[in-house]
């Protein structure tokens, strides 16, 4: 490959994960398995697990039972190789407001070791790959929403990860400023051949974008497949001839009282957090 | 279904409709070893340097303080003569006890920079990077050392206007830039470890409050330890500043110190400072 690292055809396999927050068991043994080159969603309601099982994916937390693998490489043990193949954008919108979108760029740029003959050309493409290349001299803190989404992907580009990690990455954009970020997730995938693993609570988002889905509730995998699957097997059960939508089926995994669950206190205000900062 | 591109695309290939991708497809050779510290520490100050460079309120406003100290408290104690101050004018005794209290109260509030960061998700996508924990930290003890720099080189010059007789001796100088850059990471990173175990600005905000006055006075930066009583002294003598305060003093002014007893005391403080705050550091990543 590449840069000659040992690599196995799957991006992240994760096997009897399991992460707790004190009492509450915020992942309970999550098994699944992402394939080198695919959009990957993993869906739930607020409090499913996911951010979690994503921080372990990204080293920002241990993985105290069961192992998580990127490319091959322990999180536990091989951080380090683990973060250099990653991209992450996290769900809080996380670009340097007193800095402007260059140096939000050229900061990744640094801390992934980009020398300094290609650092310019580097931050310039990755600005240009989100169209933000017009704006890139602005400060960020002038962005609006989806352009600080834009930026962030710009950051987590500038690296030539293999695998990109987006947490929510649509939330409380507008719908023009989604389809836009998405746009340019699926122009970039198609022009790197990066994997992407995404996380969202937009059903919509996953079937129209993702290649495969996992839907998880109270921490566990309840579902797995490529949206079409998963659908046509909800509607073979149900027999009644009816299109069932992805939230259909994620109805029928999860069972009743789904609106009863929805997340922590704390889950909540993060996530209105980020709305509100995107205005 | 999209093939991972064995080669870049030659740099026409317009893929996106938005130029080429092709500097985007290769990762970069990864530093290792000892390079890597070196790489994120200029990294984190060239970051604090851009920050700045944009808005220098900042740098104005930190100013005041120090200012008014020099002139008013400084001025009025040289004319009184009721501190002993080694032979020399006090004002000349307090400026740096001066530069050292300033660039620690910079220093002391870096940890709500940390907390701003954690809570708006750029301290997330850093620990993210492959950049250890310590590396990490490291790195930021000396961006708050640029700011401590630059506030101690206002700070001399208030006093060199005010009339205090400083050394030019480029070597002196730059033994007062460790001593400041030493000082200002060690504060910082017990601003992080308080950081680490608060974890809210509010609280951290109160204790730096709390802390920050008994430090300066509990140290020799406005008179000799052999003015205080006995139970001050012990204080002092545990308390890094007085170390700073020491060397400044001995650097500056040529008064007698004790150098070599200065800097092992503030680079073993640094050194716990950074063990610390590195621990602590992953509590503010959850």
């Amino acid at each position: 490959m590449r840069d000659g690292t040992p690599t196995t055809g799957d991006a992240v396999t994760c096997t009897g994960l399991r992460y707790s927050f004190g009492q509450t068991r915020a992942v309970d043994g999550v098994d699944l398995t992402v394939t080198a080159g695919e959009v990957f969603g993993l869906l739930g309601p607020n409090g499913a697990g996911k951010t979690t099982a994503i921080r372990c994916v990204t080293t920002l937390l241990p993985v105290p039972s069961g192992m998580v693998r990127v490319f091959g490489h322990d999180a536990a043990t091989e951080k380090m190789a683990v973060r250099r193949l990653l991209g992450y954008v996290p769900q809080q919108l996380s670009a340097d407001a007193s800095l402007t979108g260059r140096e939000n760029v050229s900061l990744f740029a640094r801390v992934f070791d980009v020398p300094r003959r290609e650092r310019a050309g580097r931050v310039g493409q990755a600005l240009e790959a989100v169209g933000l290349a017009d704006a890139a001299d602005r400060m960020a803190g002038t962005y609006s929403g989806g352009m600080v989404r834009r930026l962030e992907l710009a950051q987590a580009l500038v690296s030539a990860p293999r695998l990109l990690m987006l947490d929510e990455p649509t939330i409380g954009l507008d719908p023009i400023a989604r389809t836009s970020v998405w746009e340019h997730i699926m122009a970039v995938r198609a022009a790197t051949g990066m994997t992407v693993l995404v996380t969202t609570h937009y059903m919509d988002e996953a079937e129209q974008y993702c290649d495969r889905v996992a839907l998880m509730h109270k921490g566990r995998v309840r579902a797995l497949g490529t949206p079409e699957r998963l659908i046509a097997d909800l509607r073979e059960r149900r027999g009644d001839g009816s299109v069932p939508t992805l939230e259909d089926v994620f109805r029928d995994v999860a069972g009743s009282g789904l609106d009863e669950e929805g997340g922590e206190f704390r889950d909540v205000r993060r996530t209105r957090n980020t709305a509100s900062r995107v205005g | 279904m999209s093939a991972a591109p064995a080669t870049p695309p030659p740099a026409s290939a317009d893929s996106t409709g938005a130029g080429g991708l092709d500097l985007l497809l290769v990762p970069p050779r990864a530093r290792t070893g000892w390079r890597v510290l070196p790489a994120r520490v200029a990294a984190m100050c060239v970051v604090e340097l851009q920050k700045l460079r944009h808005d220098r309120t900042e740098l104005y406003t930190r100013a005041i303080q120090p200012a008014l100290w020099l002139l008013i408290f400084g001025e009025t104690f040289t004319r009184i003569k009721l501190i002993p101050s080694d032979g020399i004018p006090y004002l000349d005794y307090l400026a740096p006890g001066i530069i050292a209290q300033s660039t620690m109260f910079i220093a002391i509030f870096y940890g709500i920079q940390i907390i701003w960061e954690r809570d708006s998700g750029v301290l997330t996508k850093l620990l993210v990077t492959p950049t250890p924990r310590a590396a990490l930290v490291t790195g930021k003890a000396f961006a708050a050392g640029v700011k401590a720099m630059i506030q101690a080189v206002v700070v001399m010059v208030i006093a060199a206007l005010l009339g205090v007789s400083m050394t030019w001796n480029p070597l002196r100088l730059a033994g007062v830039i460790v001593a400041v850059l030493l000082g200002s990471a060690f504060f910082s990173c017990l601003s992080v470890t308080i950081a680490g175990i608060v974890l809210t600005r509010d609280r951290l905000m109160g204790i730096g409050q709390a802390i920050t006055m008994p430090l300066f006075f509990a140290s020799n930066a406005l008179y000799p330890t052999t003015a205080m009583p006995a139970w001050l002294q012990y204080v002092s003598a545990v308390n890094p500043l007085s170390y700073q305060v020491d060397a400044l003093r001995g650097l500056l002014l040529g008064v007698p110190s004790h150098l070599p007893l200065d800097f092992a005391v503030l680079f073993a403080a640094t050194a716990i400072g950074i063990t610390a705050a590195s621990v602590l550091l992953g509590r503010l990543a959850r």
